[in-house]
C-alpha cells in the first residue's frame, strides 16, 4: 500500500517537475501556459490522490471523511484550473499579445 | 414514456429558469434535486452526526435551496434530463482523464526533448461546435484546456470555438470525439 502511494506521489511530482521546466523552456506567452495549466492540474490530481489513499488505511469513517474531502480539492481543481488558465490567455489576447510562430511561418492561420 | 426534450425545449427552460419565471411544481424539482446535494456535502463537511449538527444542517441546507436552488442545477425543470446527465458524466470522466493522462505524457515528452522548438508549431484552430447547452459548451471548453496540446482562448455562447494548440498533432484533434461524447452526455446526439 506505502509503495503504490509513494510510486503515485512520485509520478505526481514527475509532472510537476515537467511543468516548471516546460514553463521556462517554452518559447512565448501563450505556450507556456500549457505545461502551466495542465501538468499542474494532472500533477495535483495524482498526489492529492495518493494522500486521500494513504488516509484510507486505518479504515475507519473519520479518515473516509478526510478522503472524500480531499477528492472534492481535486474536483474544485478540475473546475478552477482550466477556468484560470482560460482567463489568462483571454487577457493576453485582449492585451494584442502577440502568439509565438515557428520561423518561416507565415502570419496567416 | 415521455420524449426527451428537444433543444428548443430545454432552451425554454433555461430562459425560465435565468429570468426566475419557474413555475412552483418546477421550483419543487429543484429544490428535491439540489438539497440532497447541499445535505451531503454538509455532511462529509462537519463530520458529525449527532442531533443538533445535524438539525442545523437541514435548516441551512433548506433555506439555502429554497432561496438560490437554481443555481446549482440549471436542467432541474426537467428532472429525467438532470438524472441523465447524472449517471452519464461520471462515465465521460474516466475517459477524460485518460486522455488527459495520455496528452500530458506526450507534453511532457516536447519539454523535455532538447529540440523542442523545432518539433512544436503553435497556431490558432477555429471551428464551430455543435452543442446548445451552457453547460455543454463550459465542459466542452475546459476538457480542450485540460487536454494538453490545446487550450481554449475564446467560446462564444454561438459554439464558436478558438483553440490555442501547441503543434499540428493536437490540433488535428479537434472537435472530434470529445465533442461526440460530450453531446452524448449532454443528450444532444
Amino acid at each position: 500500500m506505502n509503495l503504490a502511494v509513494s510510486i503515485i506521489l512520485g509520478v505526481g511530482l514527475v509532472f510537476f517537475l515537467g511543468g516548471a521546466v516546460g514553463i521556462l523552456r517554452f518559447p512565448d506567452f501563450y505556450s507556456r501556459l500549457h505545461p502551466a495549466g495542465k501538468m499542474d492540474t494532472l500533477g495535483s490530481f495524482l498526489m492529492l490522490g495518493a494522500l486521500a489513499l494513504y488516509h484510507l488505511h486505518p479504515f475507519t469513517l473519520d479518515n473516509v471523511l478526510v478522503a472524500i474531502k480531499i477528492a472534492l480539492i481535486v474536483v474544485f481543481y478540475f473546475l478552477a484550473s482550466p477556468t484560470a488558465t482560460h482567463a489568462i490567455v483571454d487577457a493576453g489576447i485582449r492585451a494584442g499579445q502577440a502568439a509565438w510562430q515557428k520561423p518561416g511561418r507565415g502570419a496567416g492561420s | 414514456m415521455q420524449q426527451p426534450p428537444t433543444p428548443e425545449e430545454r432552451y425554454e427552460a433555461e430562459a425560465q429558469v435565468i429570468s426566475g419565471q419557474v413555475r412552483p411544481a418546477r421550483r419543487a424539482y429543484t429544490f428535491l434535486f439540489t438539497f440532497p446535494t447541499l445535505m451531503a456535502l454538509w455532511v462529509v463537511l462537519s463530520g458529525r452526526f449527532d442531533a443538533f449538527h445535524l438539525s442545523l444542517g437541514v435548516i441551512s441546507c433548506a433555506l439555502v435551496s429554497f432561496f438560490s436552488g437554481d443555481l446549482l442545477f440549471p436542467h432541474a425543470p426537467h428532472p429525467r434530463l438532470t438524472l441523465r446527465l447524472w449517471w452519464r458524466f461520471p462515465l465521460y470522466v474516466p475517459w477524460l482523464l485518460y486522455q488527459i493522462f495520455l496528452a500530458n505524457l506526450h507534453l511532457l515528452y516536447l519539454t523535455f526533448h532538447p529540440r523542442m522548438p523545432e518539433l512544436i508549431d503553435p497556431h490558432m484552430v477555429r471551428f464551430r461546435s455543435k452543442l446548445k447547452s451552457e453547460m455543454a459548451l463550459l465542459a466542452f471548453a475546459n476538457s480542450i484546456t485540460l487536454t494538453p496540446g490545446t487550450i481554449t482562448v475564446r467560446v462564444s455562447p454561438d459554439g464558436d470555438f478558438v483553440v490555442h494548440a501547441i503543434d499540428r498533432f493536437s490540433g488535428e484533434a479537434l472537435p472530434g470525439e470529445m465533442e461526440q461524447r460530450l453531446a452524448r452526455t449532454f443528450g444532444e446526439d
